[in-house]
């Protein structure tokens, strides 16, 4: 059933330019950062062993090769902070993640089912807060939760309180940060699913005899799947690399990943450690994308 | 006619400026095969759409069965019905569409798995139980929208042009077997369809449609042979428009510019500006004779019949259909005869 068809160079040449992008952009990146993970760290400038050069010979490449060593993720399963930090970022991320969808997905419905003519102006307003540069909407945050923020202020105002709650520098003002922060990434897909859907579908289902609750359950939320799927993947993954959120609203003890090779990249200066931590992490995070991939074309494959 | 199943009483409905309905009054029997025709745009669907209850009607009354159905949600109504791009569920496979119904009934899961197979069975779909929606052809399609919309044994089927996106080989075939199915399972079915020929093939009783408004409701056979107005005439079949004065003595007749036609009356006076509208098959095709002179100015060969266009005035061409055999050729005289009774005399349009 394969139609081989010789392609004109022109069409080679389109078809080569994502992964030439790629190639260039993310896998030798990517490549850099697995050397430096299986090399040795040194007091020196750059803070690692062995260096490359163009000029080395053969054997000279070889005999610099003997240096490279396993030490770093060694020490990654034993070290309990990077560990902790692990575990502590993909709880933070998955609690996110499950409060950003739960959030997102009665405006995703809401877009979707507004007249036709007001979509755009809402798809608009999900976004509008990208205008505005990241890091001042985190900031913005820590004037809302701090001990004398607004929420404070106003609880303590109306008499609901009396000494200040500590919200800010707390694991919770981090997922506050990240559901706030990681939302349209949510909504647009759900909304997308949505969208789509043929409203004569929840038609029959109604005529069928399906309650309105039933027809969300039964029609809806399955129809809308693929959406949810791929709104909470690209919130949880960014999620648990997050290091600005943690940064600026998470205390001295909320351990994420992100902050944790910040440490030993800037403060301990050993990048064979926080090479090791990040490509770990982007294994850990490839592993359950793949299979989830791996479990969809199946399912395509046996329709 | 049976005691009505279903009652609407001077249903009107808006949208916008948009007159869709305009006091309409329809009955259906139980167990009747009842088809809404007309031209898209008609209101044909709104009207089963507020029977269904996705539309509520601005004034008039739907009941079913005595019951008065404003206000009743779809979901509670015992109607189902059957769309007219199937809207199957995606994500179910064929069985599950089927249960669906019954499932939202909280029937036992024995009793669903019994029901799901008889209908699978009657729309000839066994074996196809656990197919996935997508794996189907049009055909099984629409008998799985059937099937689905049957399951839970509805008072009354509503069906949004059923047969409109198969290819012509396969509706004629689809159009017995929903006559069929409609038989066996004694269920009032409600057609929605802009094809006559399917109204006609199908229907016990047929409403003709135009914008908003009912022009006539009766059998296929009256529809076709006695059509109440000229819309009537057009829609449903081919036929000749004639128009002339009436004279009602010594055997009542139109008089044409092109010769005397005899007709039924009625109780329009004498000397009245009327419209006959004949047939083309009631048409007497001779190549000589008593009849009105013409000469056959273009022809259509159609297996059983052949359609002439005769001129027979000036400004005025009829169309006839000529029986098998007869070999005609353009420019050919021929002479077209009127029998007692071969068109009916319509009312002055509103």
């Amino acid at each position: 059933m394969s139609r081989r068809r010789r392609l004109s160079l022109g069409q080679r040449l389109v078809i080569a330019a994502p992964y030439l992008w790629i190639a260039a952009f993310f896998l030798a990146p990517m490549l850099l950062v697995a050397k430096i993970s299986v090399s040795q760290s040194v007091l020196a400038r750059p803070p690692y062993r062995p260096i490359f050069q163009f000029s080395d010979s053969l054997a000279e490449l070889w005999a610099k090769a003997q240096d490279f060593t396993l030490d770093s993720y060694r020490a990654l399963v034993n070290d309990t902070l990077y560990v902790e930090s692990y575990l502590s970022s993909l709880t933070i991320a998955a609690i996110a993640t499950l409060i950003t969808l739960i959030v997102a997905y009665p405006f995703a419905l809401a877009m979707a089912r507004a007249p036709e003519r007001l979509r755009p102006i809402l798809i608009g307003l999900a976004v509008a807060p990208f205008w505005t540069s990241f890091l001042i909407r985190v900031y913005a945050w820590i004037a809302l939760l701090k001990d004398e923020g607004l929420i404070n202020n106003a609880l303590m105002a109306l008499g609901l309180i009396s000494a200040p709650l500590q919200m800010y520098a707390t694991p919770g003002a981090v997922v506050v940060g990240i559901v706030y922060s990681y939302l349209p990434f949510m909504l647009l897909p759900i909304y997308a699913a949505l969208e789509r859907q043929d409203a004569s579908l929840r038609e029959a289902a109604a005529d069928l005899g399906a309650s309105p609750a039933q027809v969300f359950l039964r029609v809806t939320l399955p129809l809308s799947r693929e959406g949810v799927i791929a709104g909470s993947l690209l919130v949880f993954i960014p999620a648990v690399g997050e290091f600005v959120i943690p940064d600026l609203l998470g205390g001295s003890e909320t351990l994420m990943i992100g902050r944790t090779l910040w440490n030993d990249f800037f403060s301990n200066h050993d990048w064979p450690a926080a090479s090791a931590a990040a490509i770990a992490l982007v294994a850990l995070l490839m592993v359950p994308l793949l299979l989830w991939e791996r479990a969809r074309l199946k399912e395509e494959g046996a329709r | 006619m049976n005691a009505p199943l279903l009652s609407i009483n001077n249903v009107s409905k808006k949208f916008g400026a948009v007159v869709a309905l305009e006091n309409v009054s329809l009955h259906v029997g139980a167990g009747e095969f009842f088809a809404l025709l007309g031209p898209s745009g008609c209101g044909k669907t709104t009207l089963m759409r507020c029977i269904a209850g996705f539309e509520a009607p601005d004034a008039g009354a739907i009941a079913l069965n005595g019951v008065d159905l404003s206000g009743v949600p779809p979901f509670r109504r015992p109607v189902n019905m059957m769309f007219q791009s199937y809207a199957l569920f995606p994500h179910l496979d064929v069985f599950e569409n089927i249960a669906f119904g019954l499932r939202r009934q909280g029937e036992a899961k024995d009793a669903i798995d019994t029901r799901v197979e008889e209908l699978l069975a009657m729309t000839q779909l066994s074996n196809l139980g656990r197919r996935r929606i997508d794996e189907l052809s049009g055909g099984q399609k629409q008998r799985v929208a059937l099937a689905r919309a049957l399951a839970p044994r509805p008072k009354m089927l509503l069906l949004d042009e059923p047969l409109g996106a198969l290819d012509r080989k396969l509706r004629e075939e689809t159009q017995f077997q929903l006559k069929e199915i409609q038989r066996l399972t004694q269920t009032s079915f409600v057609i929605v369809t802009h094809d006559q020929d399917e109204a006609l093939a199908l229907a016990d009783r047929i409403a003709v449609m135009r914008a908003g408004r009912v022009e006539q409701v009766a059998g296929p056979m009256e529809i076709y042979d006695r059509p109440a107005t000229r819309f009537v005439a057009g829609f449903v079949g081919e036929t000749n428009f004639i128009e002339g004065r009436l004279v009602r003595n010594s055997g009542a007749a139109l008089i044409a510019e092109f010769g005397r036609i005899p007709c039924e009356p009625g109780d329009l006076p004498e000397g009245a500006q009327a419209t006959l509208s004949v047939r083309p098959e009631r048409i007497g095709v001779e190549r000589e004779g008593e009849g009105i002179a013409g000469f056959v100015e273009n022809f259509v060969f159609r297996g059983e019949t052949t359609l002439l266009r005769v001129r027979v005035a000036e400004n005025v061409v009829l169309r006839a259909a000529a029986g098998h055999g007869e070999r005609y050729a353009i420019g050919d005289s021929v002479r077209l005869s009127f029998p007692p009774g071969a068109g009916t005399l319509l009312a002055e349009e509103r």
